[in-house]
């Protein structure tokens, strides 16, 4: 393209695009008549219209961060078993659409040999939706897509069996907003230390009210140090959050005696039996050792394995944890109960148990 | 934003930055990130080789030092304020090919669907203009075309903009939706949710393109309770499919569940999990439902797919308010629309004009860098309510008030609106 920055094209302002063009014809064709679903096997979905059409979807991890080359073949393999239609799932599985059954195996077979896991589905743990981290988050405490590699690295057979008593749904988020978002497993920075501030930077960087401002504890105050106006922290206020952090970047949250993981149990997004729930704290002060986060890896292992031998069908983590009480659910994971646990924050009276039910 | 120490890219092939942090993250069954960045720097002659060496060689770094080395800055195409994520290197001078490495965030069609032509067609501009890194997709439901140089920008989003995609949200402002597959290919799905998706966005482009709102506005549309799309924890306007009349039941696909199962099975999964107790399973293996009690939480339509149903009475909940952790904690949307039929041309368009009306009470009532529903929680949910011209519901609470500081005065002229609505539902007249 020559530069002809003195007449830039003006932009068509399409917004979303139509999603007709581009679906598998059977789902167009199907699309608000279907009767039920089932899934012969892991990883794949067979869907029944009313018209008596069927459709198999064949679903298998991906890295999410995606290279031209993987869409590519992606694509190939979408050319040569499902009519070159695909789509992606929230956590971003890719889904290949076919309406001859015959097509099913020689697809999974071939998503295998290409290094794509089939799975994803029904009692499995899916696919961790994750953040941006050191590849591209402009406040990162951690890496996201690293790290959610050797979790699915660990995770691989649960992926691709339907062995969980219900489905589990892990988020990884980089620092403590949680764009990462509500899991039954949620693995997040969690800060430990207040920011270290570099008063030479920020008056030039920094908006200084709309930083106080961001503070949630009221920590947050204007300073003059050596004569700079600045910002200083009421450390005995301050809760560590980070939020400062994104707006005044010289307020440095990240560091090695700070940045820490901790694990959270519960979350649940769907309203199907209990209500949606937020993910509480299971264990915090987990080292952040990326690459491959070993100490972190081998908690989630221990609470994925207590859940699979003690829920029952159905029953996702949070409820399972209802039922069992936090007692056993402490026990049973080996971790330890603190009085970090007890919640301080806006509502937490809500969190405490107000009756004489216990658990033994 | 300085432009002065241009690239000599062609010296630089032959120095591959190590990368032994990353390198460990090749083996394993799960795809590998990494293996995909690798072939990106390693493809010979592309003129965005050298810029994925020197981010692989900054991403090492920050796995070396555990820290991010990005900052944040103000790109934008022609027209447009919003939509792309600057990304400047602060350890350029190391690696000074990925000194800019911007994100453009693109609007997915409703639902992910895609042909592979129109794959290959994106992945082709990504290619001629950017690094060749594409997320599919990010937590907002972007495509996110990642690693653009200031000055390729406004080429790349011309090249995407001919295929027929849009920039998505970015800043304060009306931010990407995102649908579940639905009525695509989910008997589930309770409503049109893509057409309600782009029915609402596209009437409200303006409010994306040229951010100018206190804080994010965020849409999901999730086709029944399942929320595939997490709309109720994440979106500042979750829209979510139900019905009002009965479950349908298939009662010989009932019976037929149970012969498989067992009856114990079906009980401790359908029956005993119900969270309202309205299943029962009858004698002679046929189920009574108790659709008064039901509160449409999915449970045993997912268990039973085949013997039970949405009924017919399909239409839409809405519930405002949900939002992520920053800064006052994770919210859940809160129910505010229990019950709105979506039939007609005329019930979307109300739909979209009842967005509008929330999106302009937040314009004009948030404070700065504030999400709904922290305006909500500020303001109590009556003065939102009030705001918005919808009337107080049993729904939208878990039960009514505990504390008793509230001044009542007005009590028997509210009381008295509701029985009117009440006579009015019910098709009475009422005297004025």
């Amino acid at each position: 393209m020559s530069n002809e920055k003195a007449t830039p094209r003006a932009a068509d302002e399409v917004g979303v695009p139509d999603h007709f063009q581009y679906m598998h014809p059977v789902l167009e064709k199907n699309h608000g008549n279907w009767d039920y679903h089932d899934r012969p096997r892991a990883g794949v979905l067979h869907h029944v219209s009313k018209s008596g059409d069927e459709v198999y979807t064949v679903r298998a991890g991906t890295q999410r961060q995606m290279d031209v080359f993987t869409i590519r073949k992606l694509c190939d393999i979408g050319d040569e078993f499902a009519d070159g239609h695909v789509r992606f799932t929230t956590r971003s599985n890719i889904e290949y659409m076919v309406a001859d059954e015959a097509k099913v195996q020689p697809l999974i077979d071939k998503l295998g040999e290409e290094g794509f896991p089939v799975g994803g589905t029904g009692a499995s743990v899916s696919m961790i939706s994750h953040t941006q981290g050191w590849l591209h988050c402009d406040i990162p405490g951690t890496d996201a897509s690293g790290v959610v590699k050797g979790l699915m690295d660990m995770l691989h057979e649960e992926f691709i069996h339907e062995n969980m008593p219900n489905r589990v749904r892990i988020t990884t988020s980089c620092c403590q907003i949680n764009c990462g978002g509500q899991g039954d497993i949620a693995v997040n920075v969690q800060y430990t230390k207040p920011p270290k501030i570099n008063h030479d930077l920020v008056a030039n960087v920094c908006e200084r009210p709309a930083v106080v401002a961001r503070c949630p504890v009221a920590a947050i105050r204007p300073a003059m140090v050596d004569g700079k106006a600045t910002l200083e922290i009421d450390e005995k206020k301050c809760v560590c959050c980070g939020a400062c952090y994104p707006p005044c970047p010289p307020m440095q949250i990240n560091g090695a005696d700070s940045t820490k993981i901790a694990i959270w149990v519960g979350g649940k997004h769907s309203n199907a039996r209990s209500k949606p729930t937020f993910h509480k704290l299971a264990v915090a002060n987990l080292p952040n050792n990326a690459p491959h986060w070993p100490e972190v890896n081998a908690v989630v292992k221990r609470i994925i394995q207590a859940y699979k031998k003690d829920a029952k069908h159905w029953e996702r983590m949070g409820e399972w944890i209802e039922r069992i009480g936090w007692s056993r659910f402490f026990d049973m994971t080996d971790l330890a109960f603190t009085k970090h646990h007890l919640d301080t924050w806006t509502g937490a009276r809500k969190t405490m148990n107000q009756s004489a039910h216990i658990h033994f | 934003m300085k432009d002065g120490d241009h690239k000599d890219g062609k010296a630089k092939e032959a120095e591959i930055h190590p990368t032994p942090m990353l390198d460990q993250l090749e083996d394993g069954p799960w795809p590998s990130f990494v293996t995909g960045l690798k072939r990106l720097r390693d493809a010979k002659g592309e003129r965005y080789a050298p810029m994925m060496n020197d981010l692989m060689g900054q991403l090492n770094h920050s796995y070396e030092n555990r820290k991010g080395y990005w900052k944040g800055g103000v790109v934008s195409v022609y027209g447009y304020g919003g939509g792309i994520i600057p990304r400047y290197s602060e350890v350029s001078e190391k690696f000074p090919e990925s000194k800019e490495f911007h994100t453009l965030r693109v609007m997915p069609p409703p639902g992910f669907h895609y042909t592979t032509e129109i794959l290959r067609k994106l992945c082709d501009v990504w290619e001629e203009h950017g690094s060749g890194l594409i997320a599919l997709h990010g937590q907002s439901g972007d495509i996110m075309l990642q690693g653009c140089t200031t000055e390729n920008t406004q080429a790349a989003f011309d090249a995407i903009n001919e295929l027929g995609f849009d920039l998505g949200g970015a800043g304060p402002a009306l931010r990407t939706a995102m649908s579940c597959v639905g009525a695509a290919r989910c008997e589930q799905s309770c409503f049109d949710e893509a057409k309600l998706h782009r029915g609402i966005i596209n009437r409200f482009l303006d409010e994306m393109h040229r951010p100018s709102l206190p804080y994010k506005f965020k849409f999901k549309f999730s086709g029944c309770g399942n929320d595939c799309v997490n709309a109720i924890h994440r979106a500042d306007f979750a829209v979510i499919g139900t019905w009002r009349d009965d479950i349908k039941i298939n009662q010989a696909k009932v019976k037929e569940h149970i012969a498989e199962k067992g009856r114990k099975y079906t009980i401790d999964t359908v029956v005993s999990m119900c969270p309202t107790r309205a299943i029962s399973l009858n004698d002679d293996d046929t189920m009574d439902i108790d659709n008064r009690s039901c509160v449409r939480c999915m449970h045993c339509i997912n268990v039973m797919t085949k013997a039970l149903s949405p009924g017919d009475d399909k239409g839409v909940s809405v519930m405002i308010g949900g939002k992520r952790s920053l800064k006052v904690g994770d919210m859940m949307g809160i129910m505010v629309k229990p019950f709105v039929k979506l039939d007609t041309e005329e019930d979307y368009e109300e739909m979209e004009e009842f967005a509008e009306t929330c999106i302009e009470f937040f314009a004009d009532n948030a404070l700065e860098h504030e999400r709904v529903g922290e305006t909500i929680d500020r303001i109590g949910l009556p003065a939102f309510l009030e705001a918005v011209g919808v009337e107080a519901d049993p729904n939208m609470v878990n039960h009514p008030r505990t504390s008793s500081y509230v001044r009542t005065d007005d009590f028997d002229e509210e009381a008295a609106k509701w029985f009117e609505r009440k006579a009015l539902d019910a098709g009475m007249t009422v005297d004025g």
